[in-house]
C-alpha cells in the first residue's frame, strides 16, 4: 500500500477516469476472485462493485455474512441520535436544515438537552450520536463541548456527527467525553460538492475530505465516515468509500473504523436525485464494503424502511439505530420543527431489538464506555 | 519482470533472494554458492569478520553487497556498537540487527531491536531489523526509519518453513516497508511460499548451507524465489469458483428485477 500523508494525495492515485475504467473492465473472473481473498486489494473492491458482479450478488451476501460472523458474531449495536439544533449556515442543496428553508428552527440548551437526553436514556439507549447543523456562533465547538459533557453521565457513549472542526476542537470534545465521530463526505466528486454546498463554510471540499484525519489524529475512538448515495454515480462515491476507510483503517490503527451508507430517495424533497441506487446496488455496495473492510461496522439508518434493514442484518450490517427523531427537542420538547429528513423506519427501541432477536441476533445496548473525561 | 527491481536502502536489487555465509563445510564454497544463487546481498556475522580479505571476507565476491549482522548482540547497545565496528572495518553502512539474549530458541528481542535501529538509522545506516512477525514492533521499526523488516518464519536454524504464516501475512499487509522473510525457510518450496505472499525477498542460509549440495541448492532458491515472485506479480487466480446457487437465502427479498 502506497500511503500518503493525507487521503487526499492517496485518492489522487486513483484518478475518476480510472476508476470508470477500472469498473467497466472489471469482469467475473476478478469478482471470483475477490470474493476467494482473504485480504482484498482497491482493486478487488472495485471489481465486487462493479457492473461484473451484479450476477454474483448471492455468493458477494454469502461471503459478506461469513466475514460478518466471524468478526462480529451475531450481534448488533443499537443508538440513537439526538439533534441539538438545525440552526446552519450552509446551503447544501439536498439538506432539510439548509439556511434557505424557511422554516421554525430550535437550538437547545445544554439544559434543554439534558431533558431531551433523559427521556433517550429512559427508552434505555446506551450510546447516543449528538447532531447540529453548522451555526458556527450559536453552535460553536464550546456549545457542543458543553452538551456532551452534560449529557455523558446519562450514557456510555458519545458520538458527535457535527460540522468540520480542528484537530484540537475535537481533543476538547475528546475531553468532553465523545469517543466516536462521524461525518459524511456526501460526495467524493469536488466538482459536484461544489456545486452542492454553492454557500457557506461546508463549500470548503478539501476541508472536509480531511476532517476523518483530524478526528483520528485527536484520539477519538471510533471515525466513521459515508458518501450520501444519489448525488454522483454509484459506482464512484462507492469505491471512493470504501477506499476512505481502507486509508483510515492502515494510518490510524488504533481507530474502529465505521462506514455508514446513507440512501437518497429518488425523490427527496425538491431535490432531484439523479442517480438514485436501487435496492441490488445499495445491496452489492454493503456486500462488497464488508469483503474489503471486514473488521468495519457498518451503520443503515432509518432512511431505509424496516425490511430492507432487517434483510441487511444478516448480510453485514453491524449498527443500526432506533427509536430516532431528526427534529430538534422531538422527543420531550414540544417540537415544531422540521426533521433533516423524512424516516423510513419509526420503529421504537423495543421493537428494533425484538426484531433483531427474531432474526437470531442479539441487540447489544451496550458495547462500550469511555473512562476518560475531564 | 526485467524491470521488476527491489529498492532497498538507496540500491536497485534484481535478485530477491539474500544468502548467508555460516554454516558452510568449506567457506570456499562461498563465492560458486553466490553465483548459482544470483543473489547480490549477503550478510555475514561481524563476530566472524578478520579484516579485509582476511578470513571469510576473502570469499565474498566483490560484486556482492554485504550486509554485515550483529549476531552475539544481547542488547541493542552491543548492536550498535557491532554495527559501528563493521562500518569501520569497511563492511559499509547496511546494518542487520540482531538483538538475541535467548541462546536456547535464539529469537530476537523486539524491544532491542526497535531501540537500535532508532540509535543506527540516526547514525545513518541503513537498517534491517531482524524480529518476529510482530505487528507492534515492525511498526516501531518502521517509525524509526528501518529500511526494511526481517521477520522470522520460523525459530532460526530450524529449515522449519513459515510457521509464522499468518503474522507474516499481516506484516506484508500492513507495514510500508520491504518484508524480507529472514529465518526458518528450509526449502525452496517454502521461499517461493513466502514471495507468492508478497515478501519482497527472502534470506535463506542454513537450507542452503547444510545441502549436501549447497551450489545446488542455491539454484533450486533462486528458480524458487523467482517462481514466487513471478506468481505474486501475475495475481493468484482464485482457488475455486462458487458455481452457480440453486437459491438465494440472502438476496431472494430483492426479486430479480431492478426496482429503484
Amino acid at each position: 500500500m502506497n500511503t500518503q500523508a493525507t487521503f487526499e494525495a492517496f485518492l489522487a492515485q486513483w484518478p475518476r477516469e480510472m476508476r470508470a475504467s477500472m469498473a467497466a473492465n472489471s469482469s467475473p473472473a476478478q469478482v471470483l476472485a475477490a470474493l476467494n481473498k482473504e485480504s482484498l486489494s482497491p482493486q478487488d473492491f472495485m471489481a465486487l462493485l462493479s457492473p461484473a458482479a451484479a450476477p454474483y450478488l448471492e455468493q458477494m451476501a454469502q461471503r459478506a455474512r461469513a466475514l460478518t460472523l466471524r468478526h462480529f458474531g451475531r450481534a448488533v449495536n443499537l443508538f440513537t441520535p439526538i439533534y441539538v439544533s438545525d440552526y446552519c449556515t450552509n446551503h447544501c442543496r439536498y439538506c432539510g436544515f439548509n439556511t434557505n428553508n424557511k422554516q421554525p428552527r430550535r437550538h437547545l440548551t445544554p439544559d434543554e438537552a439534558f431533558i431531551e437526553a433523559q427521556a433517550i436514556a429512559e427508552m434505555g439507549i446506551q450510546h447516543i450520536l449528538v447532531l447540529t447543523g453548522e451555526a458556527p456562533k450559536l453552535s460553536s465547538p464550546a456549545y457542543i463541548g458543553e452538551v456532551c459533557q452534560r449529557i455523558k453521565p446519562l450514557f456510555a457513549s458519545v458520538g458527535i456527527e457535527v460540522y468540520s472542526l480542528t484537530e484540537d476542537d475535537y481533543r476538547m470534545l475528546r475531553g468532553k467525553g465523545v469517543d466516536s465521530f462521524t461525518m459524511f463526505q456526501e460526495t467524493y466528486n469536488a466538482e459536484l460538492y461544489g456545486w452542492l454546498h454553492p454557500k457557506g463554510p461546508k463549500h470548503d471540499y478539501a476541508w472536509r475530505l480531511e476532517t476523518p484525519t483530524r478526528a483520528a489524529r485527536a484520539g477519538l475512538r471510533s471515525v466513521g465516515i459515508g458518501a450520501l448515495l444519489g448525488l454522483d454515480e454509484f459506482i464512484q462515491d462507492a469505491f471512493c468509500t470504501g477506499l476512505h476507510g481502507y486509508w483510515l483503517r492502515h494510518s490510524f490503527p488504533q481507530v474502529d473504523v465505521a462506514l455508514s451508507v446513507p440512501r437518497m430517495c429518488p425523490h427527496e424533497g425538491a431535490f432531484e436525485v439523479k442517480h438514485a441506487v436501487d435496492d441490488r446496488q445499495f445491496v452489492q455496495y454493503i456486500c462488497a464494503l464488508r469483503c474489503f473492510l471486514p473488521r468495519a461496522s457498518i451503520t443503515v439508518s432509518t432512511r431505509e424502511k424496516p425490511s430492507m434493514r432487517d434483510h441487511l442484518i444478516p448480510i453485514g450490517v453491524t449498527r443500526v439505530s432506533a427509536g430516532v427523531s431528526t427534529a430538534v427537542g422531538g422527543r420531550k420538547l414540544e417540537a415544531d420543527n422540521a426533521g433533516q429528513f423524512d424516516i423510513s423506519d419509526h420503529r421504537s427501541l423495543a421493537e428494533m431489538c425484538a426484531a433483531i432477536e427474531g432474526l437470531g441476533y442479539q441487540p447489544v445496548i451496550k458495547d462500550w464506555e469511555a473512562c476518560e473525561s475531564e | 519482470m526485467a524491470d521488476d527491481i527491489l529498492h532497498l536502502g538507496g540500491a536497485q536489487l534484481h535478485s530477491r533472494l539474500f544468502i548467508g555465509t555460516g554454516k558452510y563445510g568449506a567457506d570456499s564454497l562461498i563465492p560458486e554458492v553466490c553465483a548459482a544463487a544470483g543473489a547480490e546481498v549477503i550478510t555475514v556475522a561481524m563476530r566472524r569478520v578478520e579484516g579485509e580479505s582476511k578470513g571469510i571476507q576473502g570469499h565474498i565476491p566483490a560484486h556482492m553487497r554485504l550486509l554485515p549482522n550483529t549476531s552475539g548482540a544481547r542488547t541493542a547497545a552491543e548492536a550498535v556498537r557491532l554495527a559501528k565496528l563493521a562500518r569501520a572495518a569497511g563492511c559499509g553502512n547496511w546494518i542487520k540487527i540482531e538483538c538475541i539474549a535467548d541462546t536456547r530458541y535464539l529469537l530476537p528481542d523486539g524491544y532491542e531491536t526497535a531501540k537500535a535501529t532508532e540509535l543506527l538509522v540516526k547514525e545513518g545506516f541503513v537498517v534491517l531489523p531482524y524480529i518476529n512477525p510482530d505487528l507492534y514492533v515492525a511498526r516501531d521499526c518502521a517509525s524509526a526509519g528501518a529500511a526494511a523488516v526481517m521477520p522470522l518464519g520460523a525459530p532460526i536454524g530450524t529449515n522449519r518453513g513459515l510457521r509464522t504464516k499468518e503474522m507474516l501475512g499481516i506484516l506484508i499487509e500492513e507495514i510500508d516497508l520491504p518484508i524480507v522473510v529472514d529465518a526458518g525457510i528450509g526449502a525452496p518450496s517454502q521461499a517461493c511460499e513466502a514471495m507468492e505472499m508478497g515478501a519482497a525477498a527472502c534470506l535463506v542460509n542454513t537450507a542452503i548451507a547444510s545441502s549436501p549440495n549447497a551450489i545446488a541448492m542455491a539454484q533450486a532458491f533462486k528458480l524458487a524465489v523467482q517462481a514466487g515472485r513471478a506468481a505474486y506479480c501475475a495475481g493468484l487466480g482464485a482457488e475455486h469458483y462458487g458455481g452457480a446457487v440453486a437459491s438465494s437465502p440472502l438476496t431472494g427479498f430483492l426479486g430479480e428485477e431492478r426496482s429503484a
